[in-house]
């Protein structure tokens, strides 16, 4: 008996659903062996990390908090990668997004205004725009693969943060604490329910999810975009531009990890640390791929996401696992998501070896 | 003279593990597959390293194992992407995410912990031999290693049959497999010696260049060797060249800092990364260049409009 | 259907016989019960429209493809046939339609890396060189692949077969890619391997080469044999009526004459190769038309491909006014801007080009209708899209799952004509077509090439650039011969006939001067 791998006719359309499940299934599965091979409790570890960090409203708050980037990002990503282009730049986006926001938060907020924020929203969306726009313009204009090119800027996206922060930008009444002044309370958003870390960024993200459904789904641009990433020979026999297909991917993921940029320091660290956020920009991609590139997909997946990272927190206290726990399942989930998707294109098939070919008699 | 034989060391050092990354991946690509997570198969194969190498205290051994670390993560990639068809660009990020998680995970117990193997000390009459003897006891074996693997890979590709079966899977898998070869196979091969490669990569890292552990500690060193395939375009002599310059690079960095030039450390450290942006766009700005030696199913990665 | 004739085996067994040879996919049945008996030196032609299962087959004999049931009988001797290395121990040779060359190796290399062990490259080019002689062949053993014709490279592909002493010989195909006089060389070069005592299998679809070149034939229709027969003594006409099982279609010629308006204008249009591999354009000069359909022929690699790209704008040339459509200048001008001067254009791609495999027809019909309705205020209009695509579903007669389809579901003949009919919906002034049936079964290609007639007749300015001389003497007005880069006078119909175009696409005749010049081999330069 031997396994084979057909090729199905048409793609599955429930695996297409299912296929998430079982990636979240198998890493879970993961998860119990490792804790009963490291010797913990594997149903008190479960719980540890499913149920006990959103077990109060406060932790329901953290898990839309740290959702609400995710989500943002992701929708960004999902709008290049259905183009095929790669962004994987989005964390190098948002420091610069945080720097050209914070900038504007530390020079203005004791002024005062309601100007404030808006400002750091738009600041910090041209901040993410820009540091895209470089890996785009390298891709159209000198065929530079923006893999690379976007990689290599969060790099130094990260080293002028930390330049700032321990330099020019440190708080003088902090201790020499690598961080900023803590912001104007008009630089901050105003938090949504009491008791929680929740603020009104999460309405930006709603909004984000909306409008990008209907850009994708409903009009021509989407619409272009989407053979742009199916097959590039395609979109020029149609006249689409494929310059306009890496800008307008790019930009995408730019803004968004910009804006979520702002939705950090404008949120629940309330200051600039010489890291920007823990690592949402490449937690996205992983949000992205599990959401299927559908904005409700990527809701659901960003939530997901932002669980690990709790129950990484969670692990660490009550479990005492390093909190690096959280990128570790990251990407066993990943990996299990790949091959999961295989069962799209393709059956397996249990088949008997083709009986021997009999001898002839002349 | 001291000062330049100095230079000349500290960019070998650097280099070295650029070398033995880039040439694993140049293997890797010339068989037609594009595998992203050299970042994470070499951090992979620093935490290896480091933990045998503190456990047993046997630094040689750390780096056997680590390659094989890079090997088995390299083969999680192949499974992916050649027996079950999966994404190669998407299944190399996940790789390199994969390998950053792993790797912090496993590593967190040596953090800030120190090695306390024997250093490495050659045979005395090696400091003896005229003119070079002095200089040659400064370089660590790997970085003779590395030149080995040069002289290994430049062979096997061009002398051998195998390499000509391997340089043909590249540039043509279907007709590879009309006139009969396993395609599958040769990138298996092709794909394991590549995380072999990255795994002593990430072992040189964290037992010889420091001897420290750190989260993260390859710093995009596993980008920059992919952006040097490319720069090579494809051919190993370059990437000896290119990983070399980077050594530069970097070795600038420290050097400037030295001379108390009044530049931000942070600008300084920029440079590798700004340096092969450059690199890159001036090797992509010229398709016919990329598509004439670029293996034909990566081409469209790098060349885009393909 | 003529009734199966039994070819008589004086000799004993034959050289090659199967017997049931199933093999099924997922979609399809490609080889249902295949028999088949090859004689020692004959000269077997596998005759079937694309899509009956012939190149299935012959992977299955080749090694390539493990059949599902049935056995394989080679001189009497069942054997299993499990690699291509091991069908060339056998003595089976292949040379494949697309050819399995490595560009940027060496003649002696490529052929090197085709045989077991470890030749020396020194002796390897010897025995190049006396095989190619001994069959004229001509081929220089340390050429680089990617600098040599497409004709040259079949000859090393044949090569590559011979040197191993194949006594069976398969050939898929083999002709498309070459003008009528080097069919005929390929012809002689045959007809001494049958007489050495090596069998062929001649896979084709073309009925007057077989009947010109074979000793038998086997007809194969949506995976069955329906038939044997000997070609000599059948027509063209009643072979391929066993091939489709039903009388061929025969289409109305057209009937008005061409107006005057110049619709599409190439003005000495020169530009470099766009890759590697490409063929620069030399002074190109072309007009057509309106009510006229104007062929090219030409094997492809001679500068098609740029040319096309140049006239649809998925390249655009520098100098604008060196294309012109109905009076605009063109040349710099992307294919979005040329389609609302009314251009439509149908490329030779279908899958990957002409329509995207992974999306819907109604999806696909977006691809280049967009212009109409069905894209309000940058939003899509479904219920506009879905419309047109029905109508063309229905004026086309695409046989498929409806609009909903998948375009990768549909046969080559069917996605043909819903992208013809996709573009001809849209009222075009100018058409363009490059390979109308290229793939495509006898029945749609007839189906096309009315299409495109009554799309003349209404007015339209057609292009038609085709391998197919038959196809471009039935439709054309005018035709005219693309040859390595540079484009002959367009010549009326009636003023030429298939030996001369034959002629002109080796380059050699210059009609011009009214003599033809001898100056090589007779194959595509």
């Amino acid at each position: 008996m031997k396994v084979k791998l057909e090729r199905r006719a048409e793609p599955s359309q429930i695996m297409q659903y299912l296929s998430p499940l079982i990636a979240v299934g198998l890493t879970a599965l993961t998860g119990l062996c490792m804790f009963i091979a490291m010797g913990k409790d594997p149903a008190s570890a479960f719980y540890v990390f499913t149920v006990q960090p959103i077990e109060n409203l406060y932790g329901v708050g953290e898990l839309l908090i740290k959702a609400s980037p995710l989500i943002l990002i992701a929708l960004g990503l999902a709008v290049g990668f259905r183009a095929n282009v790669w962004n994987i730049g989005a964390e190098g986006q948002l420091t610069v997004g945080v720097i050209f926001s914070g900038a504007v938060a530390l020079l203005c907020g004791s002024q005062g205004g309601f100007w404030v924020l808006p400002a750091m929203l738009i600041a910090g969306a041209f901040g993410g725009m820009v540091w895209a726009a470089i890996p785009a313009f390298l891709r159209t204009r000198f065929n530079a693969n923006e893999i690379l090119t976007s990689l290599m800027l969060t790099y130094v996206a990260q080293l002028w943060l930390s330049y700032l922060i321990y330099g020019p930008w440190r708080d003088p009444a902090g201790f020499n604490f690598p961080q900023s002044e803590p912001l104007a309370s008009s630089a901050m958003f105003p938090i949504l329910i009491e008791g929680t870390r929740l603020n009104a960024s999460v309405l930006i993200t709603l909004a984000a999810a909306v409008l990008t459904w209907f850009v994708l789904k409903r009009s021509f641009v989407g619409y272009q975009l989407q053979v742009a990433g199916l097959s590039e020979a395609a979109a020029r026999y149609a006249g689409f531009s494929h310059r306009r297909a890496v800008w307008i991917g790019m930009l995408a993921g730019g803004v968004a990890a910009g804006i979520a940029g702002v939705g950090e320091i404008a949120g629940p660290l309330g200051q600039l640390f010489p890291t920007a956020s823990p690592g949402y920009g490449f937690a996205a991609i992983i949000v992205a791929f599990l959401g299927r590139l559908q904005p409700i997909g990527i809701v659901l997946g960003g939530l997901l996401i932002s669980l690990l990272y709790l129950s990484g927190e969670a692990a660490q206290m009550t479990l005492n696992l390093p909190s690096a726990i959280t990128g570790l399942f990251q990407g066993v989930l990943l990996f299990f998501l790949l091959g999961a998707d295989v069962l799209i294109n393709y059956r397996v098939r249990m088949i008997s070896e083709t009986p021997v070919l009999k001898r002839v008699v002349a | 003279m001291e000062t330049l034989s100095a230079i000349l060391i500290a960019t070998l050092v650097a280099g070295t593990p650029l070398v033995f990354a880039a040439l694993g991946e140049l293997v890797t690509e010339r068989s037609g597959v594009l595998n992203l997570g050299v970042e994470g198969m070499m951090l992979f194969g620093a935490v290896t390293a480091f933990a045998v190498t503190y456990t047993t205290h046997n630094l040689w051994l750390g780096v056997f194992v680590a390659a094989f670390a890079g090997a088995a993560l390299s083969a999680v990639f192949a499974f992916l992407t050649l027996t079950l068809n999966a994404n190669q660009v998407a299944s190399g990020l996940a790789l390199a995410i994969f390998g950053a998680g792993a790797s912090a995970f496993l590593g967190k117990p040596y953090v800030g912990v120190a090695l306390t193997h024997e250093p490495f000390e050659f045979a005395g009459w090696v400091s003896g031999i005229p003119v070079i003897g002095s200089f040659l006891v400064q370089l660590h074996p790997l970085v003779y290693l590395s030149w080995a693997m040069f002289g290994g890979v430049v062979w096997f590709l061009y002398r051998t049959r195998a390499g000509l079966v391997l340089r043909a899977v590249g540039e043509s898998p279907t007709s590879a497999h009309s006139v009969g070869y396993p395609v599958n196979t040769v990138r298996l091969y092709a794909v394991l010696f590549g995380g072999a490669m990255a795994g002593i990569a990430g072992a040189y890292l964290a037992v010889v260049y420091t001897s420290l552990w750190t989260e993260g500690m390859t710093a995009g060193r596993g980008w920059i060797a992919l952006a040097l395939v490319v720069f090579a375009t494809w051919r190993p002599e370059r990437v000896l060249l290119g990983a070399y310059l980077f050594g530069g690079v970097t070795t600038t960095q420290l050097f400037a800092q030295g001379a108390g030039i009044p530049v931000p450390p942070e600008m300084m450290s920029a440079l590798p990364y700004l340096a092969t942006i450059v690199v890159l766009v001036l090797i992509s700005r010229n398709p016919t260049l990329v598509q004439l030696n670029a293996p034909a199913p990566l081409g469209k990665l790098f060349h885009g409009e393909g | 259907m003529a009734a199966p004739v039994s070819i008589a085996f004086p000799n004993g067994a034959p050289r090659l016989e199967l017997r049931g040879i199933c093999k099924r996919y997922p979609s399809v049945l490609a080889n249902d019960l295949i028999n088949l008996r090859v004689a020692p030196g004959e000269i077997h032609a596998v005759l079937g429209e694309n899509g009956a299962g012939k190149s299935t087959l012959m992977k299955i004999i080749y090694g390539l493809v493990k059949a599902d049931s049935g056995e394989l009988l080679w001189g009497g001797e069942a054997v299993s046939v499990t690699s291509p290395a091991q069908a060339r121990r056998l003595g089976i040779g292949m040379v494949f339609q697309h050819f399995s060359l490595f560009e940027t190796l060496t003649v002696v290399e490529n052929i090197a890396l085709g045989m077991t062990g470890k030749p020396d490259l020194a002796t390897l080019s010897a025995q190049i060189v006396s095989v190619s002689e001994r069959y004229g062949l001509p081929v220089d053993p340390d050429r680089l692949v990617h600098t040599m014709s497409v004709g040259e490279r079949q000859r090393v592909e044949i090569i590559r077969a011979l040197l191993l002493n194949p006594r069976l010989l398969i050939m898929d195909e083999p002709t498309s890619v070459l003008t009528p006089q080097a069919v005929e060389k390929l012809f002689e070069t045959l007809r001494q391997l049958s007489d050495d005592g090596c069998s062929i299998l001649y896979i084709s679809h073309k009925l007057h080469e077989i009947k010109a070149l074979c000793h038998a034939a086997t007809v194969m229709r949506a995976g069955r044999v329906i038939g044997v027969c000997d070609p000599r003594q059948e027509s063209p006409r009643s072979m391929a009526k066993m091939m489709v099982g039903a009388d061929l279609p025969v289409c109305r010629p057209s009937s008005i004459a061409a107006a005057t308006e110049r619709c599409l204008v190439v003005d000495k249009l020169t530009r470099a190769a766009d890759s590697a591999f490409g063929t620069a354009l030399d002074q190109v000069e072309l007009v057509v038309h309106a009510g006229e359909i104007v062929g090219i022929a030409g094997v492809s690699g001679n500068g098609q491909r740029e040319l096309l790209t140049a006239l649809s704008g998925e390249t655009p040339i520098s100098e604008n006014n060196r294309i012109e459509l109905l009076g605009t200048p063109v040349g710099a001008a992307d294919p979005s801007m040329r389609r609302r001067l009314g251009l439509c254009f149908v490329p030779e791609e279908r899958l990957g080009r002409g329509a995207v495999p992974t999306l819907s027809l109604a999806e696909n019909a977006l691809l280049t209708a967009h212009d109409g309705d069905m894209v309000q205020g940058g939003l899509l209009n479904f219920g506009a899209i879905t419309a047109f695509t029905r109508r063309c579903i229905e004026e086309f007669q695409v046989k498929c799952g409806g609009p909903n389809a998948e375009a990768r579901s549909l046969s080559g003949g069917n996605l043909q004509k819903f992208i013809i009919g996709r573009e001809v919906l849209q009222k075009p002034k100018v058409l363009i077509v490059s390979q109308p049936t290229w793939g495509v079964d006898v029945g749609a290609a007839a189906f096309i090439r009315q299409t495109l007639i009554d799309l003349r007749n209404s007015g339209t300015a057609i292009l038609v650039i085709s391998e197919e001389l038959d196809e471009l003497f039935e439709i054309c007005d005018r035709i005219a011969v693309m040859a390595k880069g540079r484009l002959s006078k367009p010549i009326p119909m009636a003023e030429t006939d298939l030996t001369e175009i034959g002629l002109m696409m080796t380059g050699l005749s210059k009609r011009q001067e009214g003599r033809a010049t001898q100056f090589g081999s007779g194959d595509r330069p």
